[in-house]
C-alpha cells in the first residue's frame, strides 16, 4: 500500500488521470443532481487535489482556471440552486482576498490586527456613498448616484482609500507591540464601525444605522451586474490579482523584510530594514486588498450598513489565517475557503437536515441547539483542536527553496566580476604561509 | 588613518551610568578589541555606535560623519554592520534568506518593480541570490542554504550572523562576543575567518570578546572598559602587563600563563 502510494506520488500521469476522473465525476454529479451541496463541495475540493499534484505551476494555474471559469459555473447552472452556489463561491473569493490581506499583516509581519474588517468597511462605504444619492448631501458638485460604469474605477479608489486608512492607523499604532497592538487595532475596528453608525448628523454622510440602500449595480458595455453569477467573475479577477501580488511580494525584498521584522526587529533594523516603513507598507498593502473587496461587497449586496462590520467578522478572518497557516499563502486560501463554506453551507445544511428530522418526528432537538446558532462554539472548538494538533495550520508556511545548482553555476559565471573580491581558499592559505 | 571616532561617550540609564566619557579612535582596516568584565558597558557601547541607544552626551563620527541621532537602519546604511551577543537570526527563515535580508540596503527594487516583476528586478534578485550564496560558501555554510536558521548548530549560527553582516557591505564590522559558546576548534576557525575577512573585504573590525587567546592573537589595539569607564588602551602586549587591567579583569594568573 505504502509503496503504491509512493509510486503514485511520483507518477504525474497517474495523478493527471485521477484528477481528470475526479473532476469528471464531481462535475457530472453536480450537473445531474443540482441540489447536492456535496457535489458542489467535492468539485471545489478538486482544486486542493490539484495543489498536491506534481504538475508545473503554469499547468496547475491553467487547470484551476478552467475549473473555476468554465466548469464550476456551467455545471452549477442547470437548476434553481445556481445563484446560491455562485453566492457562496463569490463570498469565498471575497473572504480569501481579505484573509490574504490579513495574512500579510499577521502572518508575514507578525502584527496582530483585530480590527481588520474596518478596511473592508471603508471600501464598502466608499462605493456605497458615491453610488447612491447619499453623496449629494455633502458633495458641492457632481450628480449622484454615479453611474454603474464608475464601479470599475471605484475598485481602485477603494483600494487606495483603504491603504490610506491603513497608513493612518499604522502611524500612531505601530509604536506599540504585541498584545497592546492587538488591543489598539481592536479599538480602531470598533471606532470605524461606530463612526459609520453615527455619521448621519450633523451632516448625513453614511445614513447611520439605517444603512445605505439601493447601491447602483456595476455596469459594463450596457450590461448591469445584478446576480451572484456575474459578481463571481469580478471577484475571480480581483482574487487572481491579489494572489499574484502576494506571491510576488512574498519572494522579494519587501516580503523578506516583513518576515525579518516578524522574526527579530532589532536584527532587522541592524541590517538596514526601516522598521516603521516596513510595517506601514504591510498595513497599507493588506488593507488595500480588503478595500477592493469592500467595494465589490457593497455592489453585490446593494446595501451597506454598520452591522456587516462587527468584531466577529474581524475575528472570523483571523481564524481563517490561523486555521490555514500563518504566513502560508496556499494555507490561508484553504483556510478561508473552509471557514466560509463551513459557515454558509455546511452549518445551514446540517440545520436544515435536523429540522427535517424534527418535522418528520424521527428525532427532535431543541431549537437553541441548532448548529447554525452554534457558529461561535464551532469556531472555538476548531481553534482549540488546531492549536493542539496542527499549531502551524492546515498547510504550514514553507520557505522558498533555492536551487543550489543554479546558484553554483551563477557563481562560476560571474567569476570575473563578483569573485574578484573573494579569492579562493587555497590562495588565502598560500598567502598566509608566505 | 582613522575611520571611526568616538568622543566622550556617556550613557546613563536613570541613575546608572553604563558608559562614562569613553573615547577611542579606530584605525582603518585594523582589528580592535573591547574587553572588560561583565557589566562593564561593552554592549551598551556597541549599541550606541549602531544607533540602538542614543548616547546621553558625546559624539560618534564615521569618516567624519556624525552618527548621533540616526536610527539603527540609517547607521547600517552608513556602513556599520554588527552581530549580536545573544544570536539574533531570523530563525524561521532559510539560511540564504537570512543573508539576503542583509543585502536589504543594496537591493534597489521598489514596490512597482516588484509588482510588475520587471526584468531588471528579476536580474537583480538573481544576482543577489548568487552573491548571498557566495557569502555562504565563504563562511562554509553553502550546503545548508535551504535549512531553517534555527536548525543550525551554535557555531554555524554565529558564522551565519557574520555572513549576514558581511552582506550589508559594511566599512566597519562590530562583532559582539563572536566566540561565546564555541569549542577551541571552532574558535580557531573563527579567528582565521576574522583575519581573512579583514583582508579580503578591506574591513575594520571591532570586537567584544572574553576569549583572551583570540583577542591577543588577532587584535592590534585593545580598549579595556570597567564600570563603564575606559581604564586602559593600547597594544596587546601593553594591555597584558597593565596592572590596572590585571586587577580589574585579567587576574594575576593571566600574566603568569601569558
Amino acid at each position: 500500500m505504502k509503496s503504491q502510494w509512493k509510486k503514485y506520488k511520483q507518477n504525474k500521469l497517474a495523478q493527471g488521470i485521477f484528477l481528470l476522473i475526479y473532476i469528471g465525476i464531481t462535475s457530472l454529479s453536480l450537473f445531474m443532481a443540482q441540489r447536492s451541496v456535496t457535489a458542489f463541495l467535492l468539485l471545489l475540493s478538486s482544486l486542493l487535489l490539484l495543489y498536491f499534484t506534481n504538475f508545473k505551476n503554469l499547468t496547475k494555474w491553467l487547470i484551476a482556471g478552467i475549473v473555476l471559469v468554465f466548469l464550476l459555473p456551467f455545471t452549477a447552472s442547470n437548476g434553481d440552486a445556481y445563484q446560491s452556489y455562485m453566492e457562496v463561491a463569490t463570498l469565498v473569493g471575497i473572504y480569501i482576498s481579505m484573509a490574504l490581506g490579513l495574512n500579510i499583516v499577521v502572518g508575514m509581519t507578525g502584527l496582530l490586527d483585530l480590527g481588520f474588517i474596518a478596511f473592508f468597511a471603508v471600501g464598502a462605504y466608499t462605493y456605497g456613498i458615491f453610488a447612491t444619492a447619499q453623496a449629494a448631501n455633502f458633495m458641492p458638485f457632481g450628480s449622484f448616484p454615479l453611474s454603474g460604469e464608475s464601479f470599475w474605477i471605484f475598485i481602485l479608489i477603494g483600494c487606495f482609500v483603504a491603504a490610506i486608512f491603513g497608513l493612518l492607523l499604522g502611524i500612531p499604532v505601530l509604536r506599540v507591540k504585541g498584545d497592546y497592538l492587538a488591543i489598539v487595532t481592536l479599538g480602531f475596528g470598533e471606532i470605524i464601525r461606530i463612526i459609520f453608525n453615527n455619521l448621519d448628523r450633523p451632516l448625513n454622510i453614511t445614513n447611520g444605522a439605517m444603512g445605505i440602500a439601493s447601491v447602483t449595480p456595476p455596469r459594463l458595455f450596457g450590461i448591469d451586474f445584478l446576480y451572484p453569477s456575474q459578481f463571481y467573475y469580478i471577484v475571480l479577477v480581483i482574487l487572481l490579482f491579489t494572489i499574484f501580488t502576494v506571491r510576488r511580494f512574498e519572494h522579494s525584498k519587501i516580503g523578506r523584510s516583513w518576515k525579518a521584522v516578524r522574526e527579530n526587529e532589532i536584527a532587522a533594523q541592524a541590517m538596514g530594514v526601516p522598521l516603521v516603513r516596513t510595517k506601514l507598507m504591510a498595513f497599507a498593502i493588506g488593507a488595500s486588498f480588503s478595500g477592493m473587496m469592500g467595494v465589490v461587497f457593497a455592489a453585490k449586496q446593494a446595501f451597506v450598513d454598520p452591522t456587516s462590520f462587527t468584531l466577529l467578522e474581524s475575528i472570523t478572518i483571523l481564524v481563517m489565517v490561523i486555521l490555514g497557516g500563518m504566513g502560508s499563502v496556499p494555507g490561508v486560501i484553504l483556510g478561508a475557503a473552509v471557514m466560509t463554506i463551513l459557515n454558509l453551507q455546511v452549518l445551514t445544511e446540517v440545520t436544515n437536515w435536523l429540522n427535517q428530522l424534527n418535522s418528520t418526528g424521527v428525532f427532535s432537538i431543541p431549537d437553541a441547539l441548532s448548529p447554525s446558532k452554534m457558529q461561535r462554539l464551532i469556531f472555538g472548538l476548531l481553534l482549540i483542536l488546531f492549536a493542539l494538533y496542527r499549531p502551524k495550520g492546515l498547510l504550514p508556511a514553507k520557505n522558498h527553496v533555492y536551487n543550489e545548482k543554479e546558484l553554483q553555476e551563477g557563481c562560476t559565471k560571474d567569476n570575473g566580476d563578483n569573485l574578484k573580491s573573494i579569492p579562493e581558499h587555497s590562495q588565502i592559505e598560500k598567502a598566509q604561509e608566505v | 588613518m582613522s575611520i571611526l571616532e568616538v568622543q566622550n561617550l556617556t550613557k546613563k540609564f536613570g541613575g546608572i551610568t553604563a558608559n562614562q566619557d569613553v573615547s577611542m579612535t579606530v584605525e582603518k582596516n585594523s582589528i580592535t578589541a573591547v574587553i572588560g568584565p561583565n557589566g562593564a558597558g561593552k554592549t551598551t557601547f556597541f549599541n550606541m555606535i549602531t544607533g540602538v541607544y542614543q548616547p546621553t552626551t558625546g559624539m560618534i563620527l564615521l569618516e567624519n560623519e556624525k552618527l548621533i541621532g540616526l536610527k539603527p537602519h540609517e547607521v547600517s546604511k552608513k556602513g556599520i554592520a554588527r552581530t549580536f551577543q545573544n544570536i539574533r537570526l531570523f530563525s524561521e527563515m532559510s539560511v540564504l534568506e537570512n543573508v539576503l535580508v542583509g543585502m536589504h540596503t543594496h537591493i534597489k527594487a521598489g514596490l512597482v518593480g516588484i509588482l510588475f516583476n520587471l526584468p531588471a528586478i528579476r536580474k537583480e534578485e538573481k544576482a543577489s541570490e548568487v552573491k548571498a550564496y557566495q557569502l555562504l560558501e565563504y563562511v562554509g555554510l553553502a550546503p545548508l542554504l535551504n535549512e531553517k536558521a534555527c536548525n543550525l548548530s551554535y557555531g554555524a549560527q554565529r558564522r551565519l550572523e557574520i555572513a549576514r553582516a558581511l552582506a550589508a557591505k559594511p566599512k566597519v564590522l562590530l562583532l559582539d562576543e563572536p566566540a561565546a559558546g564555541m569549542n577551541p576548534k571552532e574558535t580557531n576557525e573563527l579567528t582565521q575567518l576574522i583575519k581573512r575577512i579583514r583582508h579580503e573585504y578591506n574591513l575594520t573590525v571591532i570586537l567584544i570578546e572574553h576569549d583572551m587567546k583570540l583577542v591577543m592573537e588577532i587584535s592590534e589595539h585593545i580598549v579595556v572598559l570597567d564600570h563603564g569607564e575606559k581604564i586602559a588602551e593600547g597594544k596587546p602586549e601593553d594591555i597584558r602587563n597593565n596592572p590596572k587591567v590585571i586587577e580589574a579583569y585579567l587576574g594575576t594568573g593571566a600574566v603568569q600563563a601569558g
